[in-house]
């Protein structure tokens, strides 16, 4: 049966569920005498527990069989093939195997399979199709009895409006867990790949050594040289900060702007407009900067005779500077307007100017929240990928000159998991070892951020 | 100081004060002051002289404008963008709204201490510090150490906070962070000092160190005080000025307005008949 025509029929088999609930919750309300009893829950909550406790016992009879019948399949299967099938290694039993399994669900081999190979095929298959049917009635009949008791249960004083809470709320406990379990993943994923690349590579190279050059190394288990990523963090760091130079005077005023002076006119039209820069992607900007920014910054750089390569650490840096200033310029000013009106008055009222109240009284009070935003950002230009790629010309050299290209974390992971890759080699580990070093820094950069909120929060009251 | 008694309009006043008349000097006037939101007009042409070292409480039912007309004498309605004042305000006879006048200016000889304590989230000898640093009334770090602690001596709030003036502000309890805003208002020497309901979110003990904080302070300056309490009023002010929708309906000595009423109006909201 095609899956969505069962996802169509199962839906619509729980809508059926649904009402059966809500029909006899509304039955039960009427006693034989005829008059009518209140129910604890209204007939809705009976027909929304109804269809839990007939979905819930058979989805895990669904999940368990379905995680156990594969391994039970094989072991019936390896029973009974002949003993000179058996007689080869474990690997050669598990490529048998798979051989078997192909052969059983119509893949194919690309040669001949053997007599005892199509046998324990076909009885692979047969085996499963049992195995299916058998679930299909299970399931059928643990739902009926799931359904039966639970509709023997509805009656005026079951609690189903309780009943149906706790079950949301194990929901949204499922929800959230997922969302950990992710993160738990990725990083220890991460961590996994990067430990094979320190078996490769010392740490003390990779965090210390100042040339990146991993390209022309001999590949083998020793002797890998060129992994210094102080040259990339360098790099990094630089068009960090440019970005950050840029974006956090012109994100701030901007945000005093519109917090303090903007009628309520312009700023409701000004916020979106600079949000908008938040929604471009990334790769147009990368554009923009390889197209634009950097020949311009080049033919200014001539004008003053300066030598300012067009792709360089600075066009990226101006760039990315231009595309976090909305990140500290939106949240900026949602703190500052968030200082209480009180704040103001009281600075007015000792005839304080505008400017002066702004500085030394609303600025200082958003303080925490202002840092919190540019630290946000500036982890956002750290792991910011794509204008890099285009605009910082990608060499790997540790230079202090702004005008020089450079290279990033980012770019080099793109660098070395694009094209031909042996994930057991160095060259491709080498990524991990750099995300998790990224992962790291960002992490750092949000914990410190988070300290100083709490630290230097103002109390207003 | 009597506390506040339940029930029964009550009223006590504070003899010594009618003993002692008003020096006589007006400090500041308003001639046909009107208050425009927007289109709407809440204050409808009001009259009223402040004298020098007189207590002058504005009583009334909410939203009658006696906290609007209070904002005017230091031009705080400006920072309001819909509001409009029209009249003539004069402080010593010089028009507040005269282009030659600087605000900043106004607003340090006329200060002002709001309904909700407000100290800025800075430690209390940056609190009080903050006006004087503004106007550049000192010019060395002494100076500036005898203001911080004159003006919370005055404000009577030395005693409980000399030994932790480097601790914020905010810390403070609500009676405190509002003395520590009068002391905060008094540290740039003004002249007349604002008070828009400045014990309605204290308790009764903290209100009353206030009250009486109220009537040392008259000997230097010239007061006006909002109060929905009228007991209060009637505590602390040598005149009373009663408003309703945004006119002014009588104003008088503090005894005149609660024992002889002139109209109707101030004779019900004194009675408790609305308001």
């Amino acid at each position: 049966m095609n899956n969505l025509v069962l996802i169509v029929v199962l839906l619509m088999m729980l809508a059926l569920v649904y009402q059966i609930g809500l029909v006899r919750s509304r039955k039960v309300a009427i006693t034989t005498s005829g008059s009518k009893v209140r129910l604890h829950s209204r007939p809705v909550y009976h027909g929304v527990l109804l269809a839990i406790w007939t979905v819930v016992p058979a989805a895990l009879i669904y999940a368990i069989w379905n995680f156990l019948q594969p391994g039970i399949i094989e072991s019936m299967v390896v029973a009974q093939l002949p003993p000179e099938a058996l007689a080869g290694t474990d690997n050669d039993l598990r490529i048998l195997l798979r051989r078997i399994t192909n052969l059983s669900t119509g893949f194919g081999l690309t040669d001949e399979a053997l007599p005892y190979e199509l046998t324990a095929a076909a009885y692979m298959q047969q085996l499963r199709v049992t195995g299916q049917t058998f679930m299909f009635a299970l399931i059928a009949s643990i739902a009926a009895a799931a359904l039966v008791f639970n509709w023997k249960r509805i009656q005026p004083e079951l609690r189903a409006r309780n009943h149906v809470e706790r079950v949301v709320r194990f929901l949204l406990i499922a929800c959230s867990t997922v969302a950990i379990l992710t993160t738990v993943g990725i990083v220890l994923s991460m961590f996994g790949e990067a430990m094979r690349f320190f078996s490769f590579v010392s740490p003390m190279d990779f965090f210390f050594g100042t040339t990146w050059n991993p390209r022309f190394s001999t590949i083998g288990a020793s002797g890998q040289t060129g992994f210094g990523m102080l040259p990339l963090l360098w790099g990094t760091l630089m068009i960090a900060l440019i970005a950050l130079a840029i974006a956090v005077p012109v994100g701030l005023m901007a945000a005093i702007y519109l917090a303090e002076y903007a009628p309520s006119k312009v700023r409701s039209v000004a916020k979106p407009v600079i949000e908008v820069l938040a929604g471009i992607p990334t790769i147009v900007y990368g554009f923009f900067a390889l197209i634009t920014v950097g020949p311009f910054l080049s033919t200014f750089g001539a004008t003053l005779g300066l030598d300012i390569r067009a792709t360089s650490a600075l066009t990226a840096g101006v760039v990315m500077g231009i595309m976090i200033i909305p990140f500290i310029s939106s949240l900026s000013d949602d703190i500052i307007t968030q200082v209480p009106k009180a704040m103001r008055d009281g600075s007015l009222g000792l005839g304080a100017t505008k400017s002066e109240t702004i500085r030394k009284v609303v600025l200082p009070a958003a303080l925490p929240g202002i840092v919190g935003a540019i630290l946000l950002a500036a982890s956002r230009a750290i792991g910011e990928t794509m204008i890099v790629v285009l605009a910082a010309g990608n060499s790997p050299v540790l230079t202090a000159n702004p005008f020089d290209a450079v290279s990033t974390m980012t770019v080099t992971i793109v660098n070395q998991l694009t094209g031909d890759l042996d994930f057991a080699s160095p060259q491709s580990l080498v990524a991990f070892a750099l995300g998790l070093t990224l992962f790291v820094i960002t992490l750092c950069l949000n914990v410190v951020a988070l300290v100083i909120v709490r630290k230097y929060r103002e109390q207003y009251e | 100081m009597e506390q506040p008694t339940m029930g029964a309009m009550q009223m006590t006043f504070d003899d010594k004060k009618e003993s002692k008349p008003a020096s006589g000097a007006i400090k500041m006037s308003a001639r046909d002051v009107k208050v425009f939101y927007g289109d709407a007009e809440a204050i409808h042409g009001v009259n009223m002289d402040l004298y020098e070292n007189e207590v002058v409480a504005f009583i009334g039912p909410s939203g009658c404008g006696k906290s609007t007309f209070l904002r005017c004498f230091n031009r705080m309605n400006d920072t309001i963008d819909i509001a409009r004042v029209t009249g003539e305000i004069l402080l010593d006879g010089q028009d507040i709204h005269d282009k030659k006048l600087d605000v900043v200016q106004l607003r340090a000889q006329v200060g002002m201490v709001f309904q909700k304590p407000n100290p800025f989230p800075k430690s209390i000898y940056e609190n009080i510090a903050y006006g004087p640093r503004l106007h550049g009334l000192v010019d060395n770090k002494s100076d500036l150490d005898e203001i911080v602690e004159t003006s919370l001596q005055r404000a009577g709030l030395w005693k409980e906070v000399k030994d932790r003036l480097d601790s914020p502000g905010t810390g403070l309890s609500g009676g405190q962070q509002q003395r520590l805003c009068i002391a905060r208002a008094i540290a740039v020497s003004p002249e007349v000092i604002l008070m828009d309901e400045p014990c309605s979110a204290l308790d009764p003990i903290a209100t009353s160190i206030i009250e009486e904080l109220i009537d040392e302070l008259k000997g230097s300056f010239t007061i006006a005080i909002v109060t929905h309490n009228m007991q209060q009023a009637a505590r602390v002010s040598d005149k009373t000025a009663f408003f309703h929708l945004g006119d002014l309906v009588e104003i008088n000595a503090t005894r005149e307005i609660f024992t002889n009423p002139q109209d109707s109006r101030t004779e019900d909201y004194i009675t408790g008949r609305f308001g």
